[in-house]
């Protein structure tokens, strides 16, 4: 229960008097830097420049800059030459499509402006989801740095039309003296495209396709050929279930994809169901963090408890291990028992015999989740083909060698020399990256916006991928590439429209299929099912793992996944939903490790976090000064480490941030085992927003309850589990939302807006920062200067770790209410801390000292925090210029072009969300970023203005979407439609966790919402009304 | 207008007579040619109308130049032609196919509902061409005579006036009381102005009066300048093309729409692209020989040639070859100069005015259909709109969005009709993001 729970963001808040409880009473932790220059009587003293010459300075550009006021600028208006018929200037038109960059696949709709792609959002019609990444992916459009423009031969740049001619005439003699070549590629799952590599092969008999994926999910693809007789992923429905055991697998992450929407789907307490899920794992992943029951164990022991597992669950005996965590894998194998075929086991381990065993007890459970008729084709990549490329590239057997858009040369060791030797090599690739600068050829290809293409990224899904822009560059896709090679003159276009109408339509419309940009197809449900020897596999597995004192767990984080993006800036500057740093990769160490280590994470007085360094070898590879990150809920004697980092081949100079992980990750697998760290010197500065912005020391931010508690009919949630602020009114115990300091704003009349946050359904995944990025254009401030808390981000999502503290209480004397009761004057807020110190007895230190103790593994909760929109608004009494006022919509306004910056209304908000605009992010070479350059401002949403200097912004609730949608409505003459207000959070989340609408509109689905019994109001005793409403964290004990 | 205005009335008969003359000379030389007016009046309708949209007097287009074709062609032949020239290609007529082929072969409308007489009075337009009116000339002329309405400067003159008395009535006051205090009478105006100042210099009262006086006008009108910055109130910037939205929106008539056609949709009223422009100029090539643009820099008068010249342009922006009359495929596209330039911070949409409010766009673009160049017409500044938004009352009825807002809101304010502020239209959010 929320009373019994105590609440912290960092470590360094357990210690006793840390310079955290400091930092909570600033908001603005950084003075502004006066005494650089004032301070320094010296440097005044010796400065050239005079008083007299300041004054002339000072007059001079005074009359400068009033002169130039008097004359405006002259502005240019180019209209079109011929205006295309579907573009009416000013108005967005949306085109259905599909990302697949390898890594991540789905259906989008992308919002363009006269013909430039600005925004994507997943395309909800048809259940696509969108991750962070997906989402920040139409600036990588943009992105000129690093995009490769023109088809180039070593350094020189050449036609396509004498790169064609020179690559055929080579392809063609090594194919008449039969010598073998490659086309390596990432995962397309595009049918088409197949056929066109088919069609290539056709051409060219002595090619042959090899997959690779960086981030391999091949032993799963093999132990599933092997059982199934298809090499594919299978399919994972979690909506069905019950149970869900996952051995490591970050199910909501990119653990094949991610199953975030369904996963959701599956907790619903308002729907009285949901699943309990079990997370074992090393790493604190975002499956963890929203796991019900995480158990926290080392690498070597999950492939222990998975075949304790099946072992308990089959009854089998296969050879095992005992480890810590028996009794609770026991409880867990009887929970799946009882959930039969809604119970399902998912593992990470990218290893063909522990996917097996998983597969066998879904088989044994006779699981309805998993889904082997319709295969999920996102990973199909093949580690044994990769590593004998490998070898044949480095004995000279593979002559020629073909990429497209996989970059082996940074991700795969020993490929960069190993490719030197091929005598024709060509990279397709839209990146100017490590692999297309050491090939002979770099080709450009168009980003994924830019081009034509199907993805069936599960076997009955169709998804169809359309130009949303005219290429940028001189670019042509790889089909038509390939075509152009195997002497055809079809273009790709056509290939692609005859494919689906024999392959995949079947007899539907063409143009339907483009306009939904998807098409779904039924499919045939045979399953064969080979014998698989769970023995020998379970022996091979056991044999295979050699557990050490310290083991690496390799993982993909939420920014950068893979590192395609490694080039993006709002990635870059997306907080890890763990530990809440940007701009870098880490190693996660446990507390215990940390102690035993001499690994600190100390908190400076501006907030910032440092890291040691350390040096880690992994089987005789080294990767030194790797900065440290002390993370609760790692297991003892694992470490953790983010791949998809320290990429630097075309890259800006900021983004070359992190180390490269990929020579730690050999055999496509996570986990390595023979890892040795020492401490090394120096202090690593981390740009970490993990203490910044917390609130105040006030405890009624996050409410949590058990699923048992919101099912309970006779519970009265106010005075149990979701219990409203009291205040002292006229000697009465009154609710804090009662009483007004402030006559109440008329809302009756008109709309009035209202987001609701479901903290059951909020994974963390950090697509709504993206997306809020986008549709506000909120710059990005660097490494540095998120270091020092200056962060813009409008809408963060805060991660708080808890641990109960119950044991102690069931020993005291009296419990929290009896004690609120016998001291009515000790102020609301501060009941709990008070109770703690006096009837449990524990005094600062002690208390943090419990917290610790529990920190091993603590439970997580992720709370979105955005301008709460309140209606009796804090900041808006205390501006001088009334440049932030409260709108009859509900929506608190913020004039930019009236605040004159002195940050009162910053000071003034309880919730901390107001960024202030230090300096000018657009067009400013310091801040080298998208927002300053041609190219990478072409993704500003032209209907919002880009601030400048000095002043104060936040969270508008998207008063842009809101009053586009009335004025549509007003143009069509009609009321607004049940469910229509949106904002760019509430679109992009997947889960359904925000929910946007009119509370004045009782259809609208937030109406509900707001009065449901999960609802609260963060801070509600302060009285500030807020408009957006959380709803009560509801955790599956598993107690019935 | 800048125009010159004429200063004394001899010139102005000079001149009244010398145009008079002229038009007498002009109308003249076209009443020599005897001209049947109803018959080419007739022939004129007919002829724009039906064949204006390909044909020219003097000039070729889609189809040949007209002037004079009766000189060329035989009548019958020509009959025959127009009525319908394909069955005269097809009956084997050599000069009808010649013609169809000199054209590249885009065949002729045919025109089966023409009556004799109608064919006759077209060709017969197309032989006497125009007939130049004698009253057009001096129209124009006394046009250009008309003078400008002064401001109020009487008003700046009184008060001037006011001021001096007043100085003089202290004067002499001040004088009085010395001399009821006993000092010497002071004899002469000279003495008296030498008395008066050394008063005025001594006397602390008129000190403060004079700085009070003086610190006034300077906030006046530094505040008056201030305000003012970033105001472009009468901008009028040279465009790339001098174009006459007086001869198209006025003379012509052309909705304000047909070209601004994202108006009623977007945020942007649009500049029409220049395949809009071609819509009309694919036909019209040059102007009619008698128009005029006058320029406000300088009074500047463009005629037909300059302005032929302006939509030269279009072609060239367009990539027309006026020759073959095809496009060639290479275009420019025009560099307007945006005469209304709104702040970046500050939202505005033209779809929610023109179609939601169905505001006029001379309510805030002021009479665009009489000027040659666009200007400026309104200040756009805030306190402009604004003022707007508080006296303009919503009448949406048949607005269904509106239907249940407006009711409440009425009620609530105890109106008939709410204006755009009481339904929220001044919150600063709402134009400020």
């Amino acid at each position: 229960m929320a009373s019994n729970k105590k609440y912290w963001q960092s470590v360094e808040e357990l210690k006793e008097g840390s310079v955290v409880e400091t930092l909570r009473n600033n908001e603005f932790v950084e003075e502004i830097p006066t005494d650089e220059f004032l301070g320094d009587k010296e440097t005044l003293e010796t400065s050239s420049t005079s008083r007299r010459d300041f004054l002339k300075y000072v007059g001079f550009s005074t009359a400068a800059a009033s002169l130039a006021a008097c004359e405006g600028p002259v502005r240019k208006s180019i209209p079109y030459v011929v205006q295309p018929d579907n573009i009416v200037v000013g108005v967005a038109d949306w085109y259905a499509t599909t990302i697949a960059d390898g890594f991540d696949f789905a259906n989008v709709l992308v919002k363009t402006r006269e013909g430039r792609p600005i925004q994507i959002m997943p395309n909800k019609e048809i259940g696509g989801v969108t991750n962070a990444r997906t989402q920040a992916s139409v600036l990588s459009l943009y992105d000129s740095n690093l995009r490769l423009k023109e088809p180039r031969k070593g350094t020189t740049q050449i036609s396509w039309a004498d790169a064609d001619k020179e690559i055929i005439a080579e392809l063609e003699r090594l194919n008449a003296a039969n010598e073998s070549v490659v086309l390596l590629t990432g995962s397309l799952a595009s049918p088409s495209t197949d056929k066109v590599i088919a069609d290539f092969i056709a051409k060219y008999p002595n090619v042959k396709h090899v997959v690779y994926d960086a981030v391999s999910e091949s032993g799963t693809a093999d132990a599933f050929e092997a059982m199934y007789g298809t090499r594919a992923l299978p399919n994972y429905d979690f909506s069905k279930a019950e149970v869900i055991a996952s051995i490591g697998a970050d199910i909501l992450g990119d653990w094949q994809g991610g199953y975030e929407k369904s996963y959701a789907e599956g907790r619903k307490p308002e729907l009285g169901k949901m699943s309990y899920h079990v997370q074992i794992e090393s790493n604190m992943s975002l499956a963890g963090a929203n796991a019900d029951k995480r158990i926290v164990a080392k690498p070597s022991d999950q492939v222990y408890a998975l075949i304790n597992l099946y072992n308990t669950v089959t009854g089998a005996n296969m050879p095992s291990k005992a480890t810590a965590h028996d009794a609770e894998i026991k409880k867990l194998a009887t929970s799946l028992q009882k959930a039969g075929n809604k119970g399902v086991v998912v593992t990470g381990l990218n290893d063909k015999n522990a996917q097996l065993i998983a597969l066998a007890i879904n088989k044994a459970l006779n699981s309805e989740v998993i889904d082997v008729v319709n295969v999920n084709n996102t990973r199909q990549g093949n580690d044994t083909e990769v590593a004998q490329l490998l070898k044949d590239l480095s004995s000279g057997k593979v002559k020629g060698l073909v990429t497209y858009n996989v970059n082996p040369n940074y991700s795969l060791t020993g490929f960069a020399d190993a490719a030197k030797k091929a005598s024709l090599s060509v990279a397709i690739s839209t990146q100017d990256d490590a692999t297309a600068t050491a090939m002979q050829y770099a080709l450009p290809a168009p980003h994924n916006l830019e081009s034509w293409g199907d993805v069936s990224a599960s076997a009955n899904t169709y998804g169809l991928m359309q130009p949303t822009i005219s290429p940028i560059f001189n670019t042509r896709q790889i089909q038509d590439v390939l075509l152009k090679w195997s002497g055809s003159s079809v273009n790709y276009y056509d290939i692609l429209k005859e494919f689906w109408s024999t392959n995949v339509l079947n007899g539907a419309s063409w143009n339907q299929a483009l306009h939904d940009g998807f098409f779904k197809k039924e499919l045939e449900s045979v399953v064969t099912v080979n014998d698989i020897d769970i023995n020998t596999a379970a022996a091979t597995l056991v044999k295979n793992t050699t557990p050490s004192q310290y083991e690496l767990n390799l993982y993909t984080s939420t920014a950068l996944g893979d590192g395609k993006q490694a080039n993006n800036p709002w990635l870059q500057e997306l907080p890890d939903p763990i530990t809440r740093a940007s701009w870098d990769n880490y190693l996660t160490v446990s507390m215990a490790d940390a102690k035993e280590l001499g690994f600190d994470n100390p908190v400076k007085d501006n907030g910032a976090i440092d890291g040691n360094y350390a040096n880690v070898t992994v089987n005789g590879v080294t990767i030194n000064n790797i900065p440290v990150m002390v993370q609760p809920g790692q297991a003892k004697g694992s470490f953790g480490l983010a791949l998809g980092y320290g990429r630097t081949q075309g890259l800006k100079e900021e983004m070359q941030v992190g180390v490269n992980a990929y020579p730690f990750y050999a055999n496509g697998n996570s986990i390595q085992y023979n890892v040795s760290i020492e401490k090394a010197s120096g202090w690593h500065k981390f740009a970490c927003t993990q203490v910044q912005k917390t609130i105040a020391g006030r405890n009624d931010i996050l409410k949590e309850a058990t699923l048992k508690e919101v099912l309970n009919k006779k519970l009265d949630p106010k005075h149990t589990w979701n219990k409203p602020a009291m205040v002292s009114y006229d000697h009465q115990e009154v609710e804090a939302k009662t009483i007004d300091l402030w006559d109440e704003h008329n809302r009756e009349i008109g709309h009035h807006f209202n987001l609701s946050i479901d903290l059951t359904s909020c994974t963390g995944c950090g697509a709504c920062v993206v997306a809020c990025h986008a549709e506000n254009n909120v710059p990005v401030v660097g490494k540095h200067e998120v270091r020092v808390g200056r962060d813009m981000h409008w809408l963060r999502i805060d991660r708080y770790y808890s641990s109960e503290v119950n044991e102690k209480q069931v020993e005291a004397s009296m419990t929290i209410e009896e004690f609120k009761a016998q001291n009515p004057n000790i102020a609301n807020q501060e009941v709990e801390r008070k109770y703690a110190e006096k009837i449990l007895e524990l005094g600062g230190g002690d208390l943090f000292a419990a917290l610790e103790t529990s920190a091993e593994n603590p439970q997580v909760a992720f709370q979105p925090m955005m301008c709460q929109h309140c209606n009796h608004a804090p900041c808006e009494t205390v501006c001088p210029v009334a440049a932030t006022s409260h709108g009859r919509q509900g929506q608190n306004q913020m004039a930019y072009n009236r605040c004159v910056g002195t940050r009162y209304c910053a000071n003034n908000c309880p919730y901390r969300v107001r960024r202030f605009n230090w300096f000018n992010y657009s067009d400013n070479s310091e801040f080298d970023f998208n927002m300053n350059n041609d190219y990478g401002k072409m993704v500003l949403n032209p209907d919002v203005v880009v601030r400048s200097r000095g002043v104060m912004e936040k969270c508008s609730m998207c008063i842009q979407m809101t009053q586009a949608t009335i004025l549509k409505a007003k143009k069509e003459g009609r009321a607004v439609k049940k469910d229509e207000f949106k904002t760019a959070c509430s679109e992009a989340c997947s889960t359904g966790a925000m929910v946007f609408g009119d509370v004045n509109n009782t259809e609208d689905k937030v109406t509900q919402l707001k009065e449901d019994n999960r609802a609260y109001h963060v801070l509600d005793y302060i009285g500030t009304k807020p408009n957006v409403v959380y709803q009560v964290k509801v955790r599956n004990t598993n107690e019935a | 207008m800048k125009s010159v205005n004429h200063h004394n009335s001899l010139t102005q008969v000079l001149l009244k007579s010398f145009a008079f003359l002229l038009v007498f000379l002009l109308s003249f030389s076209v009443h020599s040619q005897d001209v049947d007016e109803a018959r080419q009046k007739e022939g004129k309708k007919l002829f724009k109308s039906l064949c204006a949209s390909c044909h020219k007097l003097d000039k070729k287009l889609v189809g040949p130049a007209l002037s004079g074709v009766e000189e060329r062609r035989e009548h019958e032949w020509l009959q025959k032609w127009i009525r319908n020239n394909a069955e005269l290609r097809a009956s084997g007529d050599a000069d009808a196919i010649a013609v169809f082929e000199e054209f590249n072969g885009s065949s002729m409308t045919a025109f089966p509902q023409l009556t004799d007489k109608n064919i006759d009075d077209i060709l017969y337009y197309t032989t006497v061409g125009e007939v130049k009116k004698a009253g057009d000339v001096a129209a124009a002329t006394a046009d250009a005579s008309s003078s400008k309405d002064g401001g109020p400067k009487w008003l700046i003159y009184i008060l001037a006036a006011a001021i001096i008395v007043a100085f003089l009535i202290i004067g002499s006051l001040l004088k009085t009381i010395s001399e009821l205090k006993g000092a010497p009478k002071t004899p002469g105006l000279l003495g008296q102005t030498a008395d008066l100042w050394q008063g005025i210099k001594q006397n602390t009262f008129l000190h403060v009066l004079a700085v009070i006086f003086g610190a006034l006008v300077t906030a006046y009108f530094l505040f008056g300048t201030l305000f003012k910055v970033g105001v472009d109130q009468g901008y009028q910037p040279i465009q790339p093309i001098t174009f006459s939205h007086k001869i198209h929106a006025g003379d012509n008539k052309i909705e304000c729409q047909y070209c601004h056609s994202a108006a009623k949709h977007s945020k942007h009223s649009g500049i029409p692209s220049v395949n809009v422009c071609m819509n009309c100029h694919k036909n019209i090539s040059e102007v009619a020989d008698d128009t005029k643009v006058v320029l406000e820099e300088g009074g500047v008068v463009l005629t037909k040639p300059d302005l032929d010249k302006e939509i030269a342009k279009i072609y060239e922006a367009a990539g027309w070859d006026t020759d073959k009359l095809a496009y060639t495929g290479n275009t420019k596209p025009v560099k307007w100069v945006r005469v209304h330039n709104l702040p970046d911070f500050a939202y505005f949409n033209h779809s929610q005015h023109v179609t939601v409010a169905g505001v006029k766009c001379q309510k805030c673009h002021g009479p665009v259909e009489e000027m040659e160049e666009v200007y400026q017409y309104s200040p756009l500044t805030m306190g402009w709109c604004v003022d707007c938004h508080k006296a303009t009352k919503v009448d949406l009825k048949g607005n269904e969005y509106y239907a249940k807002i407006h009711a409440e809101l009425a009620k609530k304010y105890g109106v008939d009709q709410v204006t755009i502020a009481q339904l929220g239209g001044k919150e600063c959010g709402k134009c400020h993001y």
